[in-house]
């Protein structure tokens, strides 16, 4: 019998676009920014990324491998974004083991636990980070500003370091800022935060990649803004709320973790809908809470209420007319 | 003028220039030709010859089935060999008629006779094209008389000629346009004819610049003709999508064109207008593109219909090497075949052949929840949704979120970064809960 022609129903063709390749993009969106961290806080900040990014991968095989012995497949990437996102969201003097504890933490708990890649609700990334800010308050909190680029440097004890406040809790006791500073990254924080500007040159990537849009991050900042404009105390003061929008994690959280697409809401009015609801959320800790930062917290409390968001603001199919009730009686 | 569109869809390769700048062939078919009796949609034709009959081209040899139904003429003269199931595109089995070509192409009394169609009441015209056997060309296949009698004449606006083609690699619409737009505007004028109130508006994607500026001279004069351009996307030539893009009124999926007030015909379907009322000539050929890259010599043919795909593929070339997929139709709402000889019928708009299948190079893997099919979707669902409720077979949740408007146009599958297929799932579960409702 002569061999047959491959059948499948339409559509028979494909675009480009791969959860790979998406990955890959936001991996090198992540470049610039990782770059100005390792810059600034010199060959212990690589060392924390690269063991979150090789703690990722592993647990990543060794829980397909042996817990659901399944075949390996890499082909995502996600793992290693994952990875940089948390080592990103590390200050540089943390011990190594950290990272490595959080990216475990952060794919075996917060991701294979609920079903691996696309259902895990809350970003995995953060949930790491969390996990270790809970668990090691301390060490997480120790913004040690390295001041020459030293290659070695290991820990906040080091003679060069020098132990600052990061720019939020600065402003929040009152204090001042450069604004500058805070936009090129010349302050302290975690590796992959401090920098404005390297973390919008990713950003413009990804938008034109079009793997982001605006909808989550312009609502989350806009809303930060007009929060810190009213409740932020000092009134119109630009300066101020340039600042806000420059410190902490805002613009990392912003364009590159409330976008996540799992944990983020489908429907396009629910993105602006989420995006709003974790500038409030943001403003109300950085104002009004204890801590000077709130974007993690903001994002993996959001993250919970994205099926609600997502019930709420399903779209309306084309020319389906909203029915209106009709009135007992009226229409007689 | 501004050009029209809509929100969402996706622009595949277009792969138009493989075909668009060689002239349409004549083929004339040297086998035996297959009517099956089911080329549209609604019920089946009957035949009304008997095996051995001698048939002229021309003469009708099935007669509609029901009132959504259309007749079927013979596009060649000579015998009737047999009737039998026959394989038809589908993949399906389905009664056709066999004819044996006698090659001599003797037509039915006054085939081809010019006529005077501005002296035909409506009614006349109607009936014309109801015997003609004509139906929407563009693939649905919905019988045409039907469209163009809807309850109220005079709340008809529009009469859309579609001429966007906007499925991937299909040029049969462009070459008719530049090849016979006369006869297309003149079968628009036919059908203005019915429609008092009606601007017929001819709608043409921006990427057939050469057809656009032909059918802008042809209409200079017409008062009651223009043309639209509209943006380049696919699905502009959807139904639905392009009303919107042309008087920006939308439709549901349980509404007609006619209660938005317009009326959708397809290129070759207004040119088959043309020759059933004004050269007395029922639907017996259709426009073919042949396309692809396995195929030789990619080009258009004007075809008889019941010729057999091989014959075609032949005509063109056929393969430079094997191919792995066949395609009748485009590349985002054909069938794939699995079989050549398959007849060409009213609604084959193209043969693709390809060397790859893309659908088969990326495995599936889980959903992101990226939101792209969101974007891509031209009826503002949610297909993430939809599939989840697909593969629970959860019917009343797929309702829920409107699945039901769903066409099917394959926009999501294209773009999901996962390599799922959405809309396969998405069709079998429409189509499953359209059975139950009829059990009902």
């Amino acid at each position: 019998m002569k061999e047959l022609y491959n059948v499948s129903a339409s559509p028979h063709v494909r675009s480009g676009v791969t959860t790979r390749s998406i990955m890959r993009d936001v991996a090198i969106a992540l470049i610039p920014a990782s770059a100005m961290g390792v810059y600034r806080f010199g060959f212990k900040a690589f060392l924390v990324l690269l063991s979150a990014v090789v703690s990722a991968i592993l647990s990543e095989y060794l829980w397909t491998k042996f817990v659901l012995k399944k075949k390996i497949c890499f082909t995502e990437c996600s793992a290693l974004v994952t990875g940089l996102l948390l080592g990103m969201n590390l200050p540089a003097s943390v011990p190594l083991w950290m990272p490595v504890v959080g990216s475990a933490f952060a794919i075996i708990v917060a991701k294979e636990f609920f079903g691996g890649l696309g259902q895990n609700f809350m970003n995995p990334a953060l949930a790491g980070r969390c996990f270790l800010v809970i668990c090691f308050a301390g060490r997480m909190t120790d913004f040690a500003v390295e001041k020459s680029s030293r290659l070695f440097y290991y820990g906040a004890s080091a003679v060069d370091g020098l132990s600052s406040a990061t720019p939020l809790a600065v402003i929040k006791d009152g204090g001042a800022y450069s604004l500058k500073d805070m936009f090129l990254g010349f302050t302290g924080g975690v590796i992959g935060e401090t920098s404005a500007l390297c973390i919008l040159i990713g950003a413009i990537y990804l938008l034109v990649r079009k793997v982001i849009s605006l909808r989550i991050p312009v609502a989350y900042i806009a809303t930060v803004a007009v929060f810190m404009l009213i409740f932020g105390g000092h009134g119109c003061d630009i300066n101020y709320v340039a600042c806000h929008l420059c410190g902490g994690g805002l613009m990392l959280g912003a364009w590159f973790m409330a976008t996540d697409y799992v944990t983020s809401p489908i429907t396009k009015a629910g993105q602006v809908v989420f995006g709003i609801l974790l500038g409030l959320l943001t403003g109300v800790i950085r104002v009004f809470g204890n801590s000077a930062e709130g974007v993690s917290y903001a994002i993996i409390f959001c993250n919970l209420l994205v099926p609600f968001i997502e019930r709420f603001t399903m779209p309306r199919a084309f020319g389906v007319v909203k029915v209106k009730k009709q009135k007992g009686g009226a229409a007689k | 003028m501004k050009k029209g569109t809509f929100k969402g869809g996706v622009h595949p390769y277009e792969g138009k220039e493989l075909s668009m700048n060689k002239p349409t062939v004549q083929l004339l078919p040297k086998g035996l030709l297959v009517y099956p009796m089911s080329q549209h949609i609604g019920a089946p034709a009957k035949p009304i010859v008997a095996v051995g009959d001698r048939v002229l081209m021309g003469q009708t040899i099935a007669e509609a089935g029901g009132f959504v139904s259309s007749p079927i003429a013979a596009s060649v003269s000579g015998t009737v060999k047999e009737i039998r199931p026959a394989l038809t595109v589908s993949g399906a089995m389905a009664t056709a008629i066999v004819i044996e070509n006698d090659n001599k192409y003797e037509p039915v009394e006054g085939l081809g006779q010019s006529r005077d169609y501005t002296k035909l009441s409506k009614q006349e015209i109607r009936d014309i094209v109801r015997d003609a056997g004509i139906v929407g060309m563009g693939g649905a296949g919905f019988p045409t008389f039907i469209k163009l009698t809807p309850k109220d004449d005079d709340a008809i606006t529009h009469i859309i000629v579609n001429g966007s083609e906007c499925e991937p690699y299909l040029t049969s619409d462009y070459r008719m346009m530049k090849e016979e737009g006369e006869k297309l505007v003149d079968g628009l004028r036919i059908i203005l004819q019915l429609f008092d109130k009606a601007e017929g508006v001819i709608a043409i994607e921006d990427n057939k610049p050469e057809a656009i500026a032909k059918m802008e001279k042809l209409v200079q004069n017409e008062k009651r003709i223009r043309v639209q351009v509209v943006k380049t996307k696919y699905p502009e030539g959807s139904e639905r999508q392009l009303i919107y893009a042309v008087t920006g009124r939308k439709i549901n999926s349980s509404m007609l064109p006619a209660d938005a007030g317009c009326i959708v015909n397809n290129v070759d379907t207004v040119i088959s207008i043309h020759m059933a009322v004004a050269e007395c000539t029922p639907l017996i050929r259709r426009i073919v593109t042949v396309s692809g890259d396995a195929v030789v010599n990619p080009q258009n043919f004007c075809v008889k219909t019941g010729t057999l795909y091989s014959e075609v593929l032949e005509a063109a070339g056929g393969f430079t090497e094997k191919p792995k997929k066949l395609i009748s139709g485009g590349t985002m709402m054909g069938m794939s075949l699995f079989d050549t000889n398959v007849p060409v019928t009213k609604t084959s708009s193209a043969l693709l052949a390809f060397k790859e299948d893309p659908m088969d190079l990326v495995p599936e893997g889980p959903c992101i929840r990226c939101g792209r099919c969101v974007d891509a979707c031209p009826e503002n669902l949610i297909p993430q949704m939809l599939m989840a409720a697909a593969e629970k077979f959860n019917d009343a949740k797929f309702e829920a979120v409107s699945g039901m408007e769903c066409m099917e146009c394959g926009s999501c599958t294209y773009v999901c970064p996962a390599g799922r297929k959405l809309t396969q799932a998405l069709k079998q579960t429409r189509r499953s809960i359209l059975d139950n409702r009829k059990k009902k």
